[in-house]
């Protein structure tokens, strides 16, 4: 069938269907909802507004086969940032929305009144519909009431409390094959979803197929593409200890960031390390590997239950372990997975929520170390909207402010994540030049300057930085475009035979002739169209930078300081 | 000499975490490694006081050396 662009306006109530314009054609995800937003949302309004628009879309390759394509793409001018925005999160959501056609849901203007939404997403297009049992609800009963109001294998994409209370660390669930969530995490999109008054999305795509053009080229290239997936050594380490197999290595590095980014080793490390959760998992009868949507071979997620066996949290990563973890002096596990379970369900971002929790700790709010404190503060005030619980559910930066903090680590107003930019120098100039503000997603440095994949460049050294993390941001943006899951990358980047099957497939999929010249040419428009709208919105190149602190304050034990001048910082636009 | 060695991930299947080990003057990281009965194959990041090293680096005293096989994450 031939894909539209779903268009749903809350100002009016109404839904169309549109035939997509030539420009978008060859774009899907963050390519495409960045090129949306560019084009249609005004730079300089206000993110919680009617004229701020929430575009959801399934990359170039969802809803096919291929291996590990399953990333729906989540973009819009966040409210935390004040930049444009793009989150993407496995799960159903991008492969039923493929399958029915939808080439893209752009969701605009603002209702009048009190009154709450939901959207229904079918092959026929788009129903808006009035919700009130859920309201006020969490995740988990949002994704399990509508188990038993809908039939069929649907797809889910919700706000918890705090997008429903438009907070700026709030994020959008995206239900996985088995109920439980990912998360389109950061920048605060869930409190435009519910700026938009939409509780939640659900999607069924029927019968749907996605056509694909060559079939028999496709069949070819997905088995090398995958084969080139299964067969790299990180891979395997992923499906055996997730992504919190970095805990000890970055800590050994000297660059996990620990008390508030006062240190850069964590004296519990090894009780929260991807070693540790390992043997609690097998111990509890959990699953160490674990699928977020259907056709990925990595499987990086888990399922992690609690002492007595019961299901506790699953997507148990790095960066929300570290966060909750060192970055709080935090080390039990058991209550770091607790917090993930309510982040999950009030729907807040657990990098932006924990880092937050580190500033408030240094600012008196509480003490490190408390987490009993931590999960009250979560239930008792963020679940419930109590002064408090905004003052942390808005983020590092507004904590920050709110105690007199000057160790505040954001950048663009949105919280750095588990690599301290001292001691890994590729991943601060990712921090600062980034169009959404602090992202280590953005162009992951550690790849190459801690773990050997793609290379080495010496971490403490400025030398080769900007260049690396200019030429990963540039094929990330491609990556995100493709709905495939940034894990690729760890095989494209050391794998010849795994790129050009990734291009083999585009080519199969639409009948088309990409080159990886044309790959990375679609990487730089993405990363010049985002940095145009942000330009447009009022940002300058004096907003490309880290805290001071981090020049101020040497970070043990390597007792380095962040010493990239402005100037160097700016090279990175040089394309 | 003394040497503090630290294992990670699978490495440390059949091993050990973290070990003390009396190590004659001038010995390389790769000999321990080799001791170890750890395919070099399967290294992927070698620290020797939290800053990265070669096989071919030599150890002195006190050193801490971390070998971690290829991981990855983010």
């Amino acid at each position: 069938m031939p894909e539209k662009i779903f268009r749903v306006n809350l100002t009016n109530l109404s839904t169309s269907l549109e035939a997509v314009p030539a420009d978008w054609a060859g774009l899907g995800g963050r390519g495409l909802t960045s090129t949306i937003v560019a084009a249609e949302v005004p730079p300089t309004c206000h993110p919680l507004g009617p004229n701020n628009k929430l575009i959801f879309a399934p990359g170039l390759l969802s809803g096919t086969a291929a291996a590990n394509s399953g990333r729906i793409s989540c973009g819009a001018k966040s409210p935390l940032t004040g930049t444009i925005k793009e989150a993407n999160a496995g799960g159903t959501s991008a492969q039923i929305m493929a399958r029915m056609g939808c080439k893209a849901l752009i969701i605009e203007g603002q209702p009048k009144g009190n009154s709450w939404y939901s959207l229904r997403l079918t092959p026929e297009g788009a129903i808006i519909e009035k919700e009130e049992e859920l309201i006020g609800k969490g995740n988990f009963a949002v994704v399990e009431t509508l188990a038993q109001r809908l039939s069929g294998s649907i797809g889910v994409m919700s706000i918890g409390q705090a997008g429903e209370m438009q907070m700026a660390a709030a994020n959008i669930s995206i239900k996985d094959p088995d109920g439980h969530l990912r998360s389109c995490g950061r920048g605060g999109l869930g409190a435009v979803m519910g700026s938009k008054k939409i509780k939640f999305i659900s999607l069924d795509a029927g019968e749907g197929k996605v056509e694909i053009a060559d079939p028999e080229k496709f069949r070819a290239a997905n088995k090398t593409f995958a084969k080139a997936l299964v067969d790299h050594p990180v891979s395997q380490a992923l499906g055996t200890y997730g992504t919190n197999v970095l805990v000890n290595i970055i800590n050994e590095a000297g660059g996990l960031p620990t008390r508030n980014f006062t240190a850069g080793q964590f004296e519990g490390h090894e009780q929260i390390s991807g070693e540790t959760m390992h043997d609690l998992i097998v111990e509890r009868g959990g699953k160490p590997r674990h699928n977020c949507h259907k056709g990925c071979v990595i499987q990086c997620s888990q399922i992690y239950n609690d002492a007595n066996g019961n299901f506790k949290t699953s997507g148990f990563e790095y960066e929300s372990i570290w966060a909750m973890g060192a970055d709080c002096a935090v080390d039990d596990l058991d209550q770091i997975a607790e917090m993930d379970h309510i982040l999950d369900d009030i729907g807040i971002d657990t990098i932006e929520t924990a880092v937050a929790f580190g500033v408030a700790m240094e600012g008196g709010m509480l003490k490190f170390g408390d987490s009993n404190e931590m999960i009250r503060i979560l239930k008792d005030e963020v679940a419930k909207g109590t002064p408090l619980g905004r003052i942390i559910g808005s983020g590092a930066g507004n904590v920050g402010k709110t105690y007199g903090v000057t160790r505040v680590p954001v950048v663009k107003n949105q919280a750095i994540p588990a690599y301290d930019p001292r001691a890994i120098k590729g991943i601060g100039i990712t921090y600062a030049t980034s169009t959404q503000g602090a992202d280590h997603t953005m162009g992951y440095t550690i790849a190459t300057n801690i773990l050997n994949v793609g290379g080495s460049v010496d971490p403490l050294s400025k030398k080769g930085q900007v260049e690396l993390s200019r030429n990963l941001q540039i094929a990330t943006a491609a990556i995100d475009s493709t709905g495939m899951c940034l894990f690729i990358a760890f095989a494209a980047l050391d794998d010849a035979t795994c790129l050009p099957a990734l291009i083999d497939m585009i080519n199969a999929r639409f009948g088309i002739n990409l080159t990886a010249a044309d790959v990375t040419n679609l990487g730089m428009n993405i990363l010049k169209t985002e940095h145009n709208f942000n330009l447009a919105a009022g940002f300058t190149n004096k907003d490309d930078r880290l805290p001071e602190f981090f020049e101020l304050e040497p970070l043990p034990p390597h007792n380095v300081v962040w010493d990239f001048s402005g100037e160097e910082i700016d090279t990175y636009w040089n394309f | 000499m003394q040497v503090q060695v630290k294992l990670f991930a699978f490495f440390r299947e059949g091993r050990f975490k973290e070990e003390g080990r009396e190590l004659a003057d001038n010995t390389i990281v790769g000999q321990v490694i080799d001791d170890l009965g750890i395919d070099r194959e399967e290294v992927g990041v070698l620290m020797i006081n939290s800053r990265h090293c070669q096989f071919d680096t030599v150890l002195r005293e006190n050193d801490i050396l971390a070998i971690f096989p290829v991981i990855g994450g983010g």
